[in-house]
Formats: structure tokens, C-alpha cells, sequence
């Protein structure tokens, strides 16, 4: 990140093209484990791990691997971290490795991954592929993280496990219930694309304005 | 890569770069899988020994045992059990006595397998605490069998004695409509989550007349294991 120019690529994965918002991939996990912020964190922290880990690799050996047999190469790369992060997660905590599930290995599956390795990685040299790729991972943990907590406060009354309000507070159920996934998501889908809209139209006045 | 290049890459360099890929991508499955193994193995012991004192809470010490039609043996690896044999875990309080015996009982609720650990109390010969191991049930109506108060009273003393010739139970455990049990060996269903309910009293039901006809003639080994 010394350089301006790779800064930029470590915020573009953040903001400017957030896997979730913006470019709407990955959404298996998004839906699915996002019921409670640590299990958010958690997925999408992985989820970072594996990315920074694979586009590194691939990137290292992108000039050994011919095209022809490209995909196969960074989906073994890739299910190799995920084999990574599965062990490491059932050593840190067997609660979350279950509370996880199938999820965790379904990191294999997630698009962003391939998505990365394919049009990022594979074009460029180690570090800004590194930085690309944790940047997208954040973003995606920083999605996960907002969708999370409005499903956790919602559902279960908490937020990291504390409760927020007195006992009589009835959750919605409803929140840490699939729909609840698709409710959040639409949500923050309207709020930041209406962010977007707003903060655009006001640079465009601003331009306007100056002449 | 131009497109004449992609034509003439042939197909040794394909293999190799696959087998590269292979090799790097095993050495750090197998070195990660070595580095972990312990803490993996000392977290699935931990947990399940605190499942365990859930059930049994004046529980000090857990032993695995697996019991077979020819008696009963202490397991070393729970995961090598011999085939046919069932897992269960005895537990001895501060004292060193016996306090109680764990076992797994799993069934299918409503969304998935619905794996529990209950206490068997040897001198009532009735269950006495149900854990939840893993289940997926839905969240407010399912997994209520962990947090409803009169569906746990079922098991304060879930009878489980064996027949006379020990060849089973006495009375099959059996889940009730709420409201409708009679016996001691009935599990009285909670309203609105019965699936889940019955999933609970079948996978009791299977284990314990799988489990008790082999352990429990072999119960003074366990009371003095040495």
C-alpha cells in the first residue's frame, strides 16, 4: 500500500466495486450465514484469507500455468486454502466451525474467488493482486458484517452475542430466518445504491456549479 | 499469451503445471492438516466433555467407552470403534464413582439430523438430561427442546428400565401429543414444535434400546474399572 496506486486497488474491492453491493456475488453465504454478526466476521474473514492466499499463488505461478488448463489450476489452488481455512477454523473453535457448517467448505464454490483469480490475479504481479484480493475480502467481510448485525439486533435482540434490550423484547424470528437474509439484503442494496445516487447527482451540481 | 502461443503449449507442459499445482497445493494440505490435528482433537474432546457436564453436573472425569453383544471396552480413539458397536462415555464425579453414563442419540427433525446427548442414571435406570449436539432446527419454534421448561421436566427421570430377559426396554420411549402423558417413559411433545419433539423421543428411543441390552450387564466394570 506504499504506492497511491495500490491503495486504490485495496479500495476498490471495499467501496468502489464491494463484491456484495455493488457487483452482488457471493450471495450463497451472504444469505445463509449472516444471521448473527460473529458468524459474519468469521465467514467473511476466511472468505479474505482464502482470496488473499490463492490470488498470491496464482498470481506467483501466472506465467507457469498455460490457459488451457488455467481454471483447473486455481480451483485446485483455491480448494487448497479452503482446506486451509477449514482445519483452522475446527482448531480455533468447534461452535463456530459448526455454526458455519457446509458454508465454509462452500468458500470453494463462491464466485468472487474464481471471479478474482480469473481477471485479476492471473494479469498481474504479486502484490497488487495480493492487495486486490484482500481488499475485495474486506469489502465482502464488511457486507456480511452490515447484513449480520441488522439480522442479529433484529432477531435475536443481541449484537456479538449481548443483549441489547430487557426481557421484554420478542424477537422477529423472522430476521434469522432465510427471508430475513433476502429483507436485509434488499435493504442495504436500496440504502447504498440511493447513497450512491445522491452523492453523485451532488458532484455533478458541484461540477455544474464551477465553471 | 497470444493465440499461436496457446495452440503450440504442449501437452507435457499442461501435465506438468497440473502436477506442480498438485504437489504445492498437497504438501500444504498435509502440512496444515499435521500442524492442527492436536489442537483439533484437544477441541472436540473439550467439547464434548462440556456437553457432558451439562448432563451431568457433578461430573469430573469422562472416559469413552464402546460397548459390543460381547461386553464392553474402553475406546482409545472413539473414531476406530469397531463396526456395529456403540460409543458412550462413562463419568465419574470427585469421588471417582461412577456418576452416570452419556450417550449420542441422533434422528432426522425437521431440517436435519437432530444429534442429542442424554444422561442415563444407573441406579434409576431412567434418563436424566438431554444436551443438544447439533441440530438445525428452526430458530423459536425447533430448537425450544433445549429451552422449554416443561418439555426438559420429560427428562428429570425418563424411565428406560430393561425387560426381564434384557433384550430390551420395558416400555419403548415414545413422544406424546402435549398434554396426553400418562407414563414415565412418555415425552410429552411441545405444542407447535412436534416434529422436532419426536425426532428427540425416536433418537432416544433407538439408542437407548441399542445401548442399555449391551452396557448394562457389564455395569460393574464400569464401577470398578481398574
Amino acid at each position: 500500500m506504499s504506492t497511491p496506486s495500490s491503495f486504490d486497488e485495496f479500495l476498490d474491492g471495499l467501496w468502489k466495486q464491494n463484491p456484495i453491493f455493488v457487483m452482488v456475488l457471493g450471495m450463497c453465504p451472504t444469505l445463509a450465514v449472516t444471521v448473527s454478526a460473529v458468524n459474519a466476521i468469521s465467514m467473511g474473514l476466511a472468505t479474505t484469507f482464502v482470496l488473499g492466499t490463492s490470488c498470491l499463488l496464482v498470481s506467483l505461478l501466472r506465467h507457469a500455468i498455460p490457459k488451457q488448463v488455467r481454471i483447473a489450476s486455481y480451483i485446485v489452488i483455491i480448494a487448497t486454502f479452503v482446506t486451509v481455512v477449514d482445519y483452522a477454523i475446527q482448531a480455533i473453535s468447534l461452535d463456530l466451525y459448526e455454526a458455519l457448517g457446509a458454508y465454509i467448505k462452500l468458500i470453494v464454490a463462491n464466485c468472487i474467488l474464481l471471479g478474482r483469480a480469473e481477471a485479476h490475479a492471473a494479469k498481474n504481479p504479486p502484490l497488487p493482486a495480493t492487495t486486490n484480493a484482500i481488499g475485495m475480502g474486506l469489502g465482502f467481510t464488511l457486507g456480511l458484517f452490515l447484513i449480520g448485525c441488522v439480522r442479529e439486533i433484529l432477531g435475536a435482540g443481541k449484537l456479538f452475542g449481548v443483549a441489547l434490550f430487557g426481557d421484554h423484547f420478542q424477537p422477529w424470528v423472522v430476521m434469522v430466518l432465510p427471508p430475513g437474509g433476502f429483507f436485509v439484503l434488499g435493504f442495504w442494496l436500496i440504502t447504498i445504491a440511493a447513497f450512491r445516487h445522491f452523492n453523485k447527482k451532488r458532484n455533478a451540481q458541484l461540477q455544474g456549479a464551477q465553471p | 499469451m497470444s493465440d499461436t502461443q496457446e495452440i503450440n503449449t504442449p501437452s507435457f507442459a499442461m501435465v506438468r503445471t497440473l502436477g506442480m499445482v498438485s504437489v504445492i497445493c498437497g504438501i500444504i494440505i498435509v502440512g496444515v492438516y499435521q500442524f492442527t490435528l492436536p489442537a483439533v482433537n484437544a477441541n472436540k474432546k473439550l467439547a464434548l466433555e462440556r456437553q457432558v457436564f451439562k448432563v451431568l453436573p457433578n461430573a469430573r472425569k469422562v472416559v469413552p467407552y464402546f460397548a459390543t453383544t460381547g461386553g464392553i471396552a474402553v475406546a482409545e480413539d472413539t473414531d476406530k470403534a469397531p463396526a456395529g458397536s456403540v460409543v458412550f462415555y462413562a463419568v465419574y464425579d470427585a469421588a471417582d464413582k461412577l456418576a452416570g453414563i452419556a450417550a449420542e442419540a441422533s434422528s432426522s427433525g425437521y431440517a436435519d439430523q437432530v444429534r442429542i446427548l442424554y444422561a442415563y442414571d444407573v441406579a434409576k435406570q431412567a434418563i436424566t438430561g438431554i444436551g443438544v449436539i447439533s441440530m438445525r432446527e428452526t430458530p423459536g419454534i425447533g430448537d425450544k427442546i433445549l429451552t422449554d421448561k416443561a418439555f426438559l421436566q420429560n427428562f428429570e427421570a425418563l424411565d428406560v428400565h430393561l425387560s426381564a430377559d434384557l433384550q430390551g426396554l420395558a416400555n419403548a420411549v415414545k413422544t406424546v401429543k402435549h398434554g396426553t402423558k400418562t407414563n414415565p417413559w412418555q415425552i410429552d411433545a411441545i405444542a407447535g414444535a412436534t416434529v422436532t419433539s419426536k425426532a428427540v423421543g425416536r433418537g432416544i428411543n433407538e439408542s437407548a434400546q441399542n445401548l442399555l441390552p449391551k452396557l448394562v450387564p457389564h455395569l460393574d466394570k464400569l464401577r470398578n474399572p481398574s
